[in-house]
């Protein structure tokens, strides 16, 4: 695979002077040799992903969004490694979507989401720095006159040892980057790796601790004014009428407009301004249809899926209600997944500037492009007026990476409407409950057959709820005619979200119902629902046939040898063959998703009835690689507290077609007193796919607590959240 | 206008009195370090010193202020050298995304302040910021580690 994006560096020339005052300018430097691109402070770029300044200086671009899961770290410490640069004098820089479609998009995919950071940009990445480390070399060999193979690199130093001479890669940088890249860029064996692979510190934690780290709502622009927007708070509803005469003489109020057919802004010289008088504002809404939506009558029409005729087959094997039929012993259970808000720390924000001539946008997004496909639309410009700045992100768990990025057009919009002034618009936390992209909502009807000796012969799982696709990617699902197969990650039949066991006799099916209320990519997707269902109802299979609950996994796992390792990782970690200490009870859960292999394994105790400790988690995760391994673990750490929280606390209701749970009071997030000890164990296995991090781990949380709970107390709960069952988190 | 003395500065602000201090810490006074996440007091992101006592800035007006001594992320170091605590969080690596972390970092310095050897319960009882991409582990670590540092 040539991962290396190719553009020649002579038609750049001409698109770079159509975006203009970028990143890099094309300068053609004649007689000899392709023209140098150049970063902005003139430095020569040796390959896209890397800038070398003449103070030895390596500057590493990456264009995957950092929301706190360590990929601009990780990425670095890729491209550094086959670079053989100076880990210390590594800066990072993030090349726009703008520049990237004028280069014909040169850095690649800009989405960072399904955990796709490293695990599907590692190769082109590594390939840059290997490449630019061929030409730095090859430049000092042409200047002493010497083959290159007799030259070598290390910590941005090049030596040849037969003439003891040595450079750096900031004296002849100049030089490499008037060669042609190479064709043929070999990398290393990563049992080699030296700056990846090791627990190497975050490269962007100073900023963090001071204040000085910039978010999307930090931003200030000369002039600047700021906006606070309220969207019709029944999904599809829109805009009636407002009287602005009511708020425009409040202090510091500027404008009030209306943000396309469904919201309304307040633009005043200061946030808290706008926000006041948006409060005050009175907006009348036509709510339409779906202001008759409620979370009962969803759940009906989920239940009907349950037995509904028609459903879209992801996973099959034998005859499943065959085997249902004729088995020893059939179990039954139904469980309940529910809406669930990102609500990510830093609420959506972005900030605009609209000329006629020109378009940009600053703001934290997933999926840079994402941000530019609705600054695009929004503003009506062609691609070569438009630019988006990537800010840190606040937390992003999927609901940056809506595409286009709903809240970049409302900015766009909200900016064209004060032409030439900047406008930094902010969501309260109040607007960010009630316009999230939520997780969907799922039931699921399971059905078990055993066989006399206690086999599992038959297994159908029904799946009924909301597709995601269905709303953001419907060419996807026309394309599989009407099926989406995100909805079986965790249980497919193949691919990155493969099923982790061999049922003789299997169906998994979708009676696919879809709701006025958005869904969205949260934080593990479609296998946070999935691993629920499908761990829990392992255990009371188990429990039917009367077997342990690992041992009757581990029956069905063998030719799934990566799902098994991780689960005997966890039984032994958490000792399961040997009792649990008095008062502590043990659960299980395990999955495959995005391509990587994970399971936990915890320990609870709970006190009258309702009152749930954890008090310990064994967890392992298999990636295939591990370029960061501490990074690793406060992810798969952190993934306990996004699940658990989730499972504990969070459900969003709907009632009158609007959500109705409005900040953390009513959607709690579990604090440092409820943090269970997390015990990681990173197994990479290598091979040929890399896995992702930032999501697999979420999945097992819920249901090695709930199968605990269940040791516990007798009681098998089947829908999320706990809280609807009086249960708490202490 | 109010007259607020902010990291040991005196800023004039002339604002409506009901403004929270979170707002005019970031809007008026222009320092972004402390940050907005819920408005009710309920995650700590905008947590502050007012005389020394951590406080939840979203939900205390302006006026309430008075001459209290007013102290923010921007303000814990001592010039160039970081407080302990912010030296036990770069030890630890302990920020994910971080837009939590300097409301954190306030709340466990006076934490520290109060009890310079503080218990696991007694950082349970008194940490009580909301974090969402679930920093606690090192969080703790670092914790006891800065009350070791002195």
């Amino acid at each position: 695979m040539t991962a290396m994006p190719k553009f020649t560096r002579r038609s750049f020339l001409i698109s770079s002077a159509a975006v203009g005052g970028g990143l890099a300018l094309g300068l053609r430097l004649p007689p000899f040799g392709p023209a140098v691109v150049r970063a902005a402070d003139g430095s020569p770029e040796i390959t896209v992903w890397v800038v070398i300044r003449p103070d030895n200086t390596t500057v590493i671009r990456v264009v995957r969004a950092e929301m706190g899961q360590g990929t601009i770290t990780g990425l670095a410490q890729l491209v550094a490694e086959e670079l053989e640069c100076n880990w210390n004098r590594v800066v990072i820089e993030y090349p726009t979507p703008g520049q990237s479609v004028a280069r014909k998009r040169a850095w690649g995919e800009f989405s960072t989401g399904g955990s796709r950071g490293i695990r599907q940009s590692h190769e082109y990445v590594r390939k840059g720095g290997a490449a630019a480390r061929m030409m730095l070399v090859q430049a000092a060999a042409n200047e002493w006159k010497v083959p290159a193979s007799e030259c070598t690199a290390s910590n941005s130093v090049i030596t040849h040892k037969a003439s003891k001479r040595s450079t750096t890669y900031g004296k002849v940088a100049e030089a490499a980057a008037r060669l042609d890249q190479p064709k043929d860029v070999p990398l290393k064996d990563p049992k080699t790796w030296k700056v990846a692979g090791k627990p190497l510190k975050r490269l962007d934690t100073a900023k963090k601790v001071n204040g000085t780290m910039m978010y999307g709502s930090d931003l200030k622009l000369p002039g600047m004014l700021n906006a606070a927007i309220k969207d019709c708070p029944v999904f599809g509803g829109k805009v009636k009428s407002f009287d602005t005469a009511q708020v425009s003489s409040m202090r510091g109020v500027k404008k009030v407009v209306q943000v396309g057919d469904t919201a309304v802004a307040v633009i005043a010289d200061t946030w808290w301004q706008a926000k006041t008088a948006l409060d005050a504002l009175q907006i009348v809404w036509d709510e339409g249809e779906n202001a008759k939506v409620s979370s009962a009558g969803i759940a009906e029409e989920l239940k009907a899926g349950l037995d509904a005729q028609q459903a879209f087959v992801g996973n099959q094997a034998g005859d499943a209600k065959g085997a249902l039929a004729g088995a020893a012993k059939k179990i039954e259970a139904v469980y309940a997944y529910p809406f669930q808000n990102h609500a990510c720390m830093e609420p959506m924000n972005a900030t605009a500037r609209y000329t006629p001539d020109r378009c940009e946008v600053w703001g934290p997004t997933q999926n840079g492009e994402g941000a530019f496909a609705a600054a695009l639309a929004a503003s009506g410009l062609p691609a070569d007026k438009v630019d988006v700045h990537n800010t840190m992100l606040g937390g992003g768990f999927g609901r940056r990476g809506s595409y286009p990025n709903d809240y970049v057009s409302q900015a766009v919009l909200i900016a064209k409407q004060m032409p030439g002034t900047p406008v930094k618009m902010i969501w309260s936390r109040e607007e960010d409950m009630a316009h999230g992209r939520y997780h969907p909502v799922m039931q699921c009807k399971l059905v078990g057959g055993l066989d006399a000796s206690g086999n599992l012969a038959g297994l159908h799982m029904r799946l009924s709820g909301q597709s995601i696709l269905a709303a953001v990617r419907p060419e996807v699902v026309q394309a599989q005619k009407g099926r989406d197969p995100l909805t079986f990650q965790g249980v497919a039949d193949a691919g990155e979200h493969s099923f982790g066991y061999t049922v003789p006799n299997l169906l998994i099916d979708h009676a696919m119902r879809n709701t006025s209320v958005p869904p969205g990519f949260w934080r593990g997707v479609n296998i946070n629902q999935n691993a629920v269902f499908i761990e829990c109802f392992m255990d009371e299979l188990a429990e039917a046939a009367g077997q342990d609950a690992v041992e009757f996994r581990r029956k069905l796992m063998a030719k799934h040898p990566r799902n098994l390792g991780v689960l005997n990782a966890v039984a032994e970690g958490i000792g399961w063959d040997k009792p649990a200490p008095k008062g502590v009870y043990r659960g299980v859960a395990q999955m495959k998703a995005f391509d990587s292999f994970v399971a936990a394994a915890c320990e609870i105790s709970v006190k009258d009835g309702n009152k749930v400790k954890v008090h310990r988690i064994v967890a392992a995760t298999d990636p295939g690689y591990a370029v960061n391994p501490a990074q690793i673990e406060r992810q798969v750490a952190g993934s306990f507290v996004y699940g658990l929280s989730a499972l504990f606390f969070q459900e969003c209701t709907v009632k009158d077609g609007r959500i109705e749970q409005t900040n953390f009071h009513q959607y709690n997030s579990m604090r440092i007193a409820q943090m269970p000890k997390v015990e990681t164990i990173l197994m990479p296995a290598g091979g040929t796919v890399w896995g992702g991090i930032g999501e697999p781990t979420i999945c097992v949380a819920a249901p090695a607590v709930l199968n605990a709970f269940y040791r516990a107390t007798g009681k098998r709960i089947r829908s999320v959240p706990l809280k609807n069952h009086g249960i708490e988190l202490v | 206008m109010a007259r607020l003395t902010i990291n040991g500065k005196s800023h004039e602000v002339d604002v409506d009195p009901t403004t929270p201090l979170l707002w005019v810490i970031r809007e008026q006074v222009g320092l972004t370090g402390t940050k907005y996440g819920c408005g009710v007091a309920q995650c700590g992101a905008c947590t502050v010193h007012v005389n020394g006592l951590p406080m939840r800035s979203c939900q205390m007006p302006v006026s309430a202020v008075g001459d209290a001594k007013i102290t923010t992320i921007e303000g814990l170091a001592s010039g160039k050298v970081l407080h302990k605590v912010q030296k036990a969080w770069i030890d630890h690596d302990v920020p994910q995304c971080g837009y939590c972390q300097s409301g954190m970092i306030m709340a466990v310095a006076a934490l520290l302040k109060a009890k310079p050897k503080p218990t696991d319960a007694d950082i349970d009882a008194s940490i009580t910021n909301i974090c969402r991409c679930g920093t606690f582990q090192q969080v703790r670590a670092a914790i006891h580690a800065a009350a070791k540092a002195a």
